[in-house]
């Protein structure tokens, strides 16, 4: 290659760096995954009650994945344990994922039963969160999954008012709300949800709902399952199996 | 880290269980703002309604309080909301991209026709023939500012002066639904929440719009009795009555209501019941049972039921009168605290309770309300002075 040549290649190189750089997000996402249709698919998540063992890493794992702030209180997902005594009183806590913070302890003969409830956005099919905000900045994607578009959301925080399940939080860096999205950066790379991938009990199940043979497909079929607050309307797409009947 | 050390310390009064993104109160002292001063906007103008649509007469000396008090309110009740924004320069969008299926979205539109086609328009009509007199008698900036005012216009033959209150009229007419659009509306964003059964009531609107007539009434009876001397009047005592009988119905209807309310979701009993009340017994205690309903509506009400009973002195009553007002005033604020931040103060987990720190110094903290507060009487000052609701005429004829 003669110098002639390689000024050539540099100048190509920079100036197609630059064209590159200068695309919108979208228009990358739709370079990267032009074979991916959301019109195919409708996501859902099943959790089996049974299976959590409350170890909090999908807590973490999606804090990792998705830019969550590193305080104990602002959660995409976030696991609460149920202790339900003899004399029938309740008590409920969100698990800490700190090494420092040791669990609460109960006498065993107290107890009448315990469980773990992991808890996320509802990714619900009528989400009181999208019919609120003025600026249609949270929206519903064509797979289902409930978004919110930081460059539009003008932070009044209607939304998180309205969501029944405490499921969204208002960014303390951006000003804008926040919430579980699925992993929507992994779904369209055809991964799974970050949560989903860690939990070393496949307590979390992920699947498209179109599909009969997916995972979710089968964790339908195999158990009878239960939403949150269903009396709301909001037809929650997070299905849970051996729900018990104190969770809210 | 100061935020961290901030959020550590509520999460050790929090009672029961919170979902952990419940930490954070996230509609503050300023969105209890909002409510209270559209709602002085609204009743305020309820007041003067009655002046031009149901004749009372007594109710003159008023009108025109009120109409600037309504004006001075609502120049700022957009304020609290667009400081209260997480990314205030993106609230444009509101108008530019609204979604039709948002009760919030419609805020603007629901202000700028209260505005631009109720009040602006109403003491326009109003003032115009005093415009064009004042600023043929006044000199230097007062007369170009009244010419602006008036829009150049310079008729005040009968005739116009004529079309000029029939049209008053039609404004007022046009502008009653209007007003309980306004404030009813701010009602239906809470009422409409159902994930929130403190807030979720087809009541609320109601209970909005009725509390917003008692205050807006109180507040220009308020005013009245302290301009009016401060200009060298003399306080109108039949219609100082006269208010203070219209304050006292909407009072007693404003409570039924609201124990309607109460007794209905006390007999439902639905599932948030015991969470609801451990809140109306603990943490909005002081708030709701004292200062709301003892201090701000049953002490008022005793007070004007006695002043109606026994036939006190003028003095006694003009000094009673002013008490019931300024307790009201206090009551009605607390209506809007224990509205909006009493429902936030519960879990929608319906587990446990939460707590509300108000910042002193910051953009939502508590000196930006008050200068919030503060502020529309600064307006209203300057609308007195440059539309003096009364003629010198009338000062002088007290």
């Amino acid at each position: 290659m003669d110098r002639r040549d390689f000024l050539k290649n540099v100048c190509l190189f920079i100036s197609s760096g630059a064209f590159v750089g200068g695309l919108s997000p979208e228009v990358w996402a739709k370079m990267i995954h032009k074979d991916y249709d959301p019109a195919k698919h409708y996501y859902g998540m099943g959790i089996d009650i049974d299976r959590c063992i409350g170890c909090g890493r999908c807590m973490q794992a999606c804090k990792t994945e998705n830019d969550v702030p590193d305080v104990p209180y602002y959660f995409r997902t976030w696991v609460e344990r149920y202790v339900i005594k003899t004399d029938r009183s309740v008590t409920v806590k969100t698990i800490s994922t700190s090494l420092e913070d040791p669990a609460d302890t109960f006498v065993e003969k107290d107890m009448l039963r315990s469980f773990f409830v992991p808890k996320l956005c509802n990714q619900c099919d009528h989400p009181p969160c999208v019919q609120v905000c003025p600026v249609g900045a949270t929206f519903k994607t064509d797979d289902g999954v409930i978004l919110v578009d930081e460059k539009r959301c003008i932070g009044c925080r209607y939304c998180i008012q309205a969501c029944p399940y405490g499921a969204r939080y208002l960014h303390p860096k951006t000003r804008v709300a926040d919430k579980c999205t699925f992993c929507y950066h992994r779904l369209v790379r055809g991964l799974l949800p970050a949560c989903v991938e860690v939990c070393p009990k496949q307590a979390r199940v992920f699947g498209d709902m179109k599909s009969i043979a997916s995972p979710l497909g089968r964790f339908t079929r195999m158990n009878k399952t239960h939403v949150l607050k269903p009396s709301l309307n909001t037809d929650p797409k997070v299905y849970y199996a051996n729900l018990d009947g104190e969770v809210n | 880290m100061e935020a961290v050390q901030n959020f550590m310390e509520l999460s050790q009064q929090v009672v029961g269980f919170i979902y952990p993104n419940e930490i954070e109160i996230h509609w503050s002292i300023l969105i209890v703002v909002y409510p209270y001063i559209t709602g002085l906007v609204a009743g305020a103008f309820i007041l003067a309604s009655l002046v031009k649509v149901f004749n009372v007469k007594e109710l003159q000396p008023t009108y025109r309080l009120a109409l600037l008090t309504a004006l001075a309110f609502l120049l700022i009740a957009p304020l609290p909301l667009q400081l209260h924004l997480g990314r205030p320069e993106r609230s444009y969008e509101m108008f530019m991209t609204p979604n039709l299926t948002s009760a919030m979205a419609m805020f603007g539109f629901v202000y700028l026709w209260y505005l631009m086609s109720v009040l602006l328009l109403e003491i326009w009509f109003e003032y115009r023939r005093d415009m064009i007199v004042w600023s043929g008698e006044a000199t230097g900036l007062k007369k170009w500012t009244l010419k602006v005012l008036s829009l150049f216009s310079t008729d005040i033959s009968e005739k116009a002066v004529a079309f000029d209150k029939k049209t008053v009229k039609v404004i007022t007419v046009i502008g009653i639904p209007s007003a309980f659009l306004l404030h009813g509306y701010v009602g239906f964003i809470f009422g409409s929440i159902k994930a929130n059964p403190w807030w979720s009531s087809v009541m609320m609107p109601v209970v909005f719009l009725f509390s917003a007539i008692v205050s807006g009434i109180a507040i220009v009876m308020l005013l009245y009795m302290i301009i009016m001397p401060l200009r060298g009047g003399k306080i109108d005592m039949k219609c100082l009555d006269k208010v203070a009988s219209f304050l006292f119905y909407a009072v007693i209807v404003d409570f039924s209501i609201e124990v309607l309310d109460f007794i209905h979701r006390l007999y439902e009993s639905e599932e948030s019941i015991k969470i609801l009340s451990q809140l109306v017994t603990t943490k909005l205690f002081m708030s709701l049972v004292v200062l709301q309903i003892l201090l701000g509506m049953l002490l008022p009400l005793g007070i004007m039921v006695v002043i109606k009973v026994f036939k006190l002195q003028e003095e006694l009553r003009r000094l009673l009168y002013f008490v019931c007002a300024v307790l009201i005033q206090m009551g009605i604020f607390s209506t809007r605290w224990n509205v909006v931040i009493g429902g936030q103060l519960f879990s929608k987990s319906f587990r446990g309770l939460t707590t509300y720190k108000m910042e002193l110094m910051g953009i939502e903290g508590f000196l930006v309300a008050l200068t919030l507060l503060i502020l529309p009487f600064v307006i209203l000052s300057i609308l007195i002075k440059l539309l003096p609701p009364w003629k010198r005429e009338e000062l002088a004829g007290n």
